[in-house]
């Protein structure tokens, strides 16, 4: 995974390149009432929502490759947010876990309010029956399998779940957890899913 | 008009049945790409385009008298001069000086809906997006006049000190994460080859084939919402997936993430509207 994370960054890199060397400068003032036009106000109960926090602000300014400093700051300050179930158990139900992975819906400004789907097909593959997944992260089929199944890589995993920056700071995959995205039972359903014995995934 | 409109439909059926049939065999894709290539060369005949419907609802618009002063849009300049429509879409978003800023063809034409018709724009605001029984007069408008620049080639010079402006505030909006899923236009469109499930995603930020071919096809009629749309439509609803509130409709952000791209595709051949899933 580490490999494409890096690969993923070179070639961000590379491509950032064709645009870098005509880019002019923008006054921060210029863009605040910019984007203050755009979302003039918090809708009503999306207080908890709507945010340009400290680490999305770094990563949106280093086009995610931060620096060395503000990588390890990022990292340090993500992994602090991280909250594991207080039973210590990271493990539910890996077949309600494939229904949330296929569930996209939930948390746009035209749905109604509802439970979110984590939508982790939109960009992973998982097991080799869905053929309809996206190919912007890796493939995690035989995820647990490949990681023998360790209790302690399924709880690094939930902490990925949970916050993928405290891991990889500016990873593309959303703080599920962090932004109160997905519930504790679906984090860990989720978690079942890729560390089940029994879960497609690892057939 | 039923003909034509029937045939879309046929062809639409026909495409879902061969790609879902693809899905529910092999794991290989087998040809269901080649498959969908045939399907959109098939439905992008003008003939079988309802796209072309809002053109013609759109030349209609442009010369009705209409608003408090009773007049037609056609003393409207869109950068080429009064009422010259031919490959103003080309050049746009572009300064204006009459209004001191930079500006895309629907921030323009609402903006000479109010000054020389003095028209009740609630009302267009209200229409922004056509739906069942609505027709938006926004996307009729916008269907015909970009229409008038079919076969030209995107042409944004930055001349203007508040056009590089424009482009650069578009350039870090694109880059821009934020809110409930940290999501930015770079998380999907910032490499080549990559999907969201099986759609194709273009890579925005390379200027080449992928967003010359994607901003040289908007407007265009999306099958799936039986609705032409603009890049204003396009724009919110990439919000609206990344899940950040609705962003306000002709804001200036919209018009800057716009001249960033149509900058990026500079070059590209104009064809709309086109159609699409």
């Amino acid at each position: 995974m580490k490999k494409t994370f890096v690969l993923a960054a070179l070639l961000t890199a590379f491509a950032s390149g064709a645009t870098a060397q005509d880019k002019p400068k923008v006054d921060p003032a210029t863009l605040e009432a910019v984007t203050k036009a755009m979302w003039p106000k918090v809708p009503e109960g999306w207080e908890k929502r709507v945010s340009f926090d400290e680490t999305q602000k770094q990563c949106s300014e280093h086009r995610n490759e931060p620096p060395g400093a503000v990588f390890d700051q990022i990292k340090a300050r993500e992994i602090a947010t991280v909250k594991f179930p207080a039973d210590g158990n990271v493990l539910g139900d890996w077949k309600s876990g494939i229904r949330i992975a296929n569930d996209g819906r939930g948390g746009t400004f035209t749905d109604r309010p509802m439970t979110n789907g984590a939508n982790c097909y939109a960009c992973h593959q998982l097991d080799l029956a869905q053929l309809s997944y996206g190919t912007l992260g890796p493939s995690l089929h035989l995820y647990g399998k490949n990681r023998g199944f360790k209790p302690e890589e399924a709880k690094a995993t939930y902490a990925k779940i949970y916050n993928a920056m405290s891991v990889m700071p500016c990873s593309m995959m959303p703080r599920f957890g962090y932004h109160n995205f997905l519930t504790e039972q679906q984090m860990k359903d989720v978690t079942a899913l890729l560390f089940d014995p029994e879960s497609p995934v690892n057939k | 008009m039923l003909k034509r409109g029937k045939r879309a439909w046929f062809s639409w059926a026909l495409a879902a049945s061969l790609a879902g049939g693809a899905l529910a065999q092999a794991p290989q894709p087998i040809d269901t790409e080649k498959e969908l290539e045939k399907y959109r060369a098939m439905i992008n005949d003008p003939m079988s385009n309802p796209g072309y419907l809002n053109v013609d609802r759109g030349e209609v618009l442009w010369s009705t008298k209409r608003g408090a002063k009773n007049v037609s849009l056609e003393t409207c300049d869109l950068g080429q001069g009064p009422g010259k429509l031919e490959g103003a879409f080309a050049k746009l978003p572009r300064f204006f000086e009459d209004v001191g800023k930079v500006m895309d063809l629907e921030q323009r034409l609402f903006w000479c809906m109010q000054k020389i018709q003095e028209l009740d724009t609630a009302d267009i605001v209200r229409r922004r997006f056509g739906g069942p029984g609505r027709f938006s007069d926004m996307e009729d408008l916008v269907a015909f006049i970009a229409n008038k620049s079919n076969g030209m080639k995107f042409e944004v010079p930055l001349a203007h000190p508040k056009e590089k402006e424009a482009f650069a505030i578009g350039e870090v909006l694109f880059h821009r994460r934020s809110d409930f899923m940290d999501f930015s236009c770079a998380t999907c469109h910032a490499e080549d080859g990559r999907r969201i499930r099986l759609q194709g995603l273009p890579n925005l930020i390379k200027p080449g084939k992928a967003v010359q071919e994607t901003m040289g096809s908007w407007p265009t009629y999306r099958v799936s919402q039986s609705q032409t749309r603009t890049m204003q439509h396009r724009l919110w609803d990439c919000y609206r997936q990344m899940r950040t509130p609705e962003p306000i409709y002709l804001s200036d952000g919209l018009t800057a993430l716009t001249l960033f791209l149509v900058k990026q595709a500079e070059g590209g051949e104009i064809q709309v509207p086109s159609i699409k899933r």
